[in-house]
Parts: C-alpha cells; structure tokens; sequence
C-alpha cells in the first residue's frame, strides 16, 4: 500500500488508497441542482450511478480528494452483489472479491467448529453468498463505472460547510481550495457516514444504545493457505475470554478482529508492538505475516428517528449504525441506495408525487431496525453484560459443543440477507392462494433464465414477469415473458407462476403484487399503489 | 398449546431433590450456568415459542408482585 498525503487540509492522520485532483471552483457563484448527494464512500458512489443511469444531472461532494486506504468495510452480501450488477458493477466485484458461503465457529482449543452455517442455502443463483473485497477496491469499481456517467459530477475536496432547508429545496454552502460558493438543490442526499456533517447541521441525532466494548482490527498480509470461509472464536487460547474473527480478503491480505473488553488504551493497542504479539499467538511461530491496516473500534447500534426530512433525505450511516458482526453496515448502505433511488427518480421525472418518498422513511426503517435487532442480540451475545447472561451465553457453548440443538442458539453474527417488507403501503395484498413463490414485499429470488439469470431482466423499471401472454401491461411497465426464454424451469418452480400467471416486479426487483389471474385493471392499480398513488394533476 | 400450570411432574419431591443436589455444591457462577443449561434444554423440549414466552412472563410477573 502506498501511503500519500491528500491535498485537502487536515487529513495528514488518514492513509490514503488514491489521490485525485481537487475539483475546481465552479464557475456559478450560485448554482441550481436537480440532486446533490454527499459522500464519496461506498454508498453515496452507488446512489450517484444508480440515479446518473437514469440520466439524472447529479452533483456529489466530497471532503476528501483521495480514496481512503484501510480495508473498512470488507464483507458483500449477496443482495449487494445483485444491487451492484443493476449498477453494472457486480461482476467485476465478484471478480476481484474472496467468494465464500461458509461460516464456522470454534470454542476454546476444539479443531472441529462447534457451529457451521452456509450463506446461500439456495443454489443456481448468479451471485455467491458473500463476498470479501476491502472497501477501496469497492470505491475503485464505483469510480469506474461513474467513468462512463458524464452526467454525474463529482467534486473532490469540496467540504459542505452550511445548510439551510426548506419544504422544497435546500440551499448548500460548500468551500473549496479556491473558495467558496452555493447551491440550490431540490434534492439533498447525506451519504457522509456515522458523523454525517449535514445531520449535525440539520441539529438531528441518532437515538439507541452505545456497546462500551473495544475491538481491534488487524489486517495482515501473509500466504496462508487456508479456505475462504468465516471463522469465528469463543474464547480461544490465544485470546482467553474474548472472540476471534478472521476473514479472507484479496491480496492475501486476512482481517482479524480481536475482541479487547472493556478498559483499553486506544492508541496503545494499536502500535504494532502490542498488536503483532496478539496475531502471532493465533498464527504460530512458523507464518510470516506483514501489517496491513491496524485500527481499533467502539460500536453503537443505533439510528435516527427518520431519514426523510423534507427535501433532506439519509442514506447508510449517517442514517443508522450497527456492530460489524453481521456485515449489516455497509450492505444496509446498499439497501437504501437500491430503495431510495428509483423513488426519487420517478419524483424527478414527475412520475410520482414525493409523497413516495415517504415509503423510503418506512421501508428502510424496516430495513435498519431488521438489521440493528440483529447485531444487538449478536452483540449481547458476543460480549455479555451481565454475570447472568454470560453464564447463558457459555452455557450455549457448553451445550453447542455435544448438542445440535444448542448450535442453532450459537449467535456469532447473524450475516446480511435481504430485509421483506411484508407491511408496505407499496404492496398489494393477495387475493389468491398461492402455495410458494415470492412474497408481496420480499425481493425476486434469482434463478437461471435463458443464457442468463433471472436478476439480469429485472430492475430499473417495473417489470411483468409472466408465464405466457397476459392482457396489456400499464405504460411504465415492461413485460418480461418467461416462455420467451429456455430453461426457465427454475424460476417458474421459485415463483410459483402459472401458465397466464404474473408478478408485478418493483425497479429494486423486490415483488409488488402478483396474479394468478392477472387483469388489466388490478395490474393498473397495483401498478398505481406501487408508485404511491395516481398522481393528482 | 399452552404452558400446563396443573400439577403435572412425575414425583416432584425427587425432581427437587435432584437439582438441589446438583446446585448446591456448586460456585455461584458454575450454578447460575447449570441453570442455563438446564433451561436451554427444558426450552428446546418444549420447542413451541407460545408456552415458553408465556412461561418467560408468568415467572418475570410473580418476581414484579414480590416486589
């Protein structure tokens, strides 16, 4: 890794991945904007291609001139590997990324793993359960797709410095190396993570509970030749009492998380004198292992009352936080973005009223309250509070160890899997019996389809999908016909889809209604309920 | 189903017997954790989420009455 120095002040303490050069001052003093997202991680990148491939002007302001170094966020759920191929960047994500399904965890000294999941239970799927791909090379593949996207404007080194919001716009202050200017946007996107400067300038908070305990990440280099699944430890010998994650990553580059209880000197345990001793007790004498990126952690699992505020809308961590366990924190970034992005977009084209945006507040709420429920019964698991719950805690283990009924109680981080949301003001509700298939509010689960998969023929507009011809699809809604296409055994078995049958599938290819026997009429009012109303002209 | 609240073990007096026997001498902590593990089996038994949720809030009411 090459370290550099950005050019923006103030940023001498963070590594850096890639510089870029600082964007100059624009030429309008006060400028006016469709969309203005800020944040140049992992989320705000994905928001800007999702709505830039609609051909949507976006502007994206960035602290920063460089890409961070510092593999944060490593793990891709495979719901963010199928989001990020509608982006166009999924299979160069795949490519460069560690595939894994496997989980395993070990207690104590034990060789044989006393709990062991699979992370995609149904195969002849395009994408793998998960991936591992250090954040900076995920920041590299966004950045070039946004290559072929001229319509979206990044701006590196670009600091938003003051807000002001009104029911229908915002005006932004931003200063830069050459100076300082505004914009008026209608729309505001805050994807600048857990200390989002817009919240703190819109005097907003987030609200839950704060975990006092400390975790070290060491990412080492070494040639190991070990599998590429999750390992995870309970109290092993080589960190008594406290838990072991080790991960697979590119580059031969391993993350390995040590738990370090509650009373640390952060900046003590992690100079390399401190840290290496930890990771050659886990390695043994004989690995040869090189520093990659040593940082320490305190986690919180919380989030903000709402994401929508007016024409100021929160995505990802500035809108909620949960403990890495899980790898709910990035991948519930994606989530927002897959939801949030065709809503807005149907409000820019004039398709929808911004009142859908409303469904944005409620089903990532869904989606972030799934998602912090999780890591907060994962974390009381991990690092119990009390005497009482610890001694619940081993006596799971105790019991995971002889008893396959205890393996399921075994809770080392429940991973990332696409949220439902079965209570949507979007959905329609059955009217027939269905026996299978896909939910009203769950996403379409892939299968192969053609020369292809299913997943491919979905996303970015409302689709049909059905089985054979049905009467006319409302404007707006392009129909799919599976008979169209060879071996769709699969996907007529995982939609359950009779002949004349269909589904009603959203552009963030989560299901929105479905018809055995589809009428022109109720595909209309779905379709109509699914974009959040007719629209009043 | 629900959470039998009739009288329903098998011999009650040994049962109780037993399970003193088996706590007793034991540490508090080793203690509180064969409790675990004796509820976590019991638990797994009964199986159904009704009765045991049920069973968790009839014994949290009767601590909140002797309070």
């Amino acid at each position: 890794m090459t370290v550099e120095q950005g050019k923006t002040a103030g940023r001498e303490t963070i590594p850096v991945w890639r510089t870029f050069e600082p964007s100059p001052l624009p030429k309008d003093a006060a400028e006016h904007a469709k969309v203005v997202i800020v944040g140049t991680g992992p989320v705000g990148l994905a928001l800007a291609i999702d709505l830039g491939q609609c051909g949507h002007e976006v502007i994206v302001l960035g602290r920063f001139d460089f890409v961070p170094a510092g593999s944060k966020a490593i793990c891709f759920s495979k719901r963010s590997l199928d989001i990020l191929d509608r982006l166009g960047c999924g299979e160069q994500a795949v490519e460069k990324g560690v595939s894994w399904n496997v989980g395993k965890v070990f207690w104590k000294d034990r060789n044989d793993p006393v709990y062991q999941f699979d992370l995609l239970p149904v195969k002849n799927q395009k994408m793998p359960g998960f991936i591992n791909l250090q954040q900076y090379y995920m920041e590299d593949i966004l950045l070039d797709r946004l290559e072929s996207l001229p319509n979206v404007d990044i701006r590196w080194g670009h600091d938003l410095t003051e807000l002001e919001a009104t029911s229908d716009g915002a005006t932004l202050s931003i200063e830069c190396a050459q100076g300082s200017y505004c914009i008026e946007t209608e729309w505001l996107i805050a994807c600048d993570g857990s200390k989002s400067t817009v919240r703190d300038l819109k005097g907003l908070d987030f609200e839950g509970r704060i975990f006092e305990d400390n975790f070290l990440i060491a990412d080492v280099k070494m040639k190991e030749d070990r599998p590429s699944e999750r390992w995870f430890w309970f109290d092993p010998p080589f960190n008594p009492g406290q838990s072991v994650l080790l991960h697979k990553q590119p580059d031969d580059v391993w993350r390995i998380d040590f738990q370090l209880g509650w009373n640390i000197d952060r900046e003590a345990c992690i100079k390399p004198e401190n840290v290496n001793p930890l990771v050659r007790a886990m390695l043994g004498d004989d690995v040869e292992f090189e520093q990659e990126w040593y940082s320490v952690y305190t986690f919180q699992c919380r989030r903000m009352e709402r994401f929508v505020h007016d024409r100021v809308l929160f995505a990802g961590d500035s809108a909620h936080l949960v403990s890495p366990f899980g790898a709910r924190g990035c991948n519930g970034g994606f989530a927002d973005v897959d939801n949030l992005s065709w809503k807005l977009d149907l409000v820019l084209r004039g398709k929808a009223s911004p009142n859908l945006l409303e469904s944005y507040n409620e089903e990532a709420i869904v989606t972030a309250d799934e998602n912090i429920l999780n890591s907060t019964r994962s974390t009381d698991f991990l690092t119990p509070k009390s005497d009482i719950s610890r001694a619940f805690r081993d006596a799971v283990l105790d019991l995971a160890d002889k008893y396959p009924f205890a393996r399921t109680l075994v809770n080392s981080g429940r991973l990332s899997t696409a949220v439902s949301y079965p209570a949507s003001p979007l959905n329609t509700a059955d009217a027939e019996n269905w026996g299978g298939g896909v939910a009203p509010g769950s996403p379409s689960l892939d299968a192969p389809l053609g020369d292809g998969w299913l997943l491919e023929q979905l996303g970015g507009r409302f689709v049909l999908l059905t089985n054979g011809s049905v009467e006319n699809a409302p404007d707006g809604v392009e129909v799919v016909d599976v008979t169209q296409f060879a071996s769709n055994e699969l996907v007529l078995e995982r939609f359950d889809l009779p002949a004349g049958g269909a589904y009603l599938i959203r552009p963030d290819q989560y299901v929105a209604a479905r018809f055995r026997q589809p009428t022109t009429a109720a595909i209309a009012d779905a379709y109509a309920k699914a974009t959040g109303g007719k629209l009043c002209n | 189903m629900q959470l039998k609240l009739e009288p329903n073990l098998e011999d009650p007096d040994a049962i109780y017997e037993k399970l003193i026997a088996m706590l007793e001498s034991q540490e508090p902590n080793m203690a509180m954790r064969l409790c675990a593990r004796l509820v976590l089996l019991l638990a797994n038994h009964v199986g159904d989420k009704g009765v045991i949720d049920e069973a968790i809030d009839r014994a949290a009411q009767l601590t909140d009455a002797q309070k």
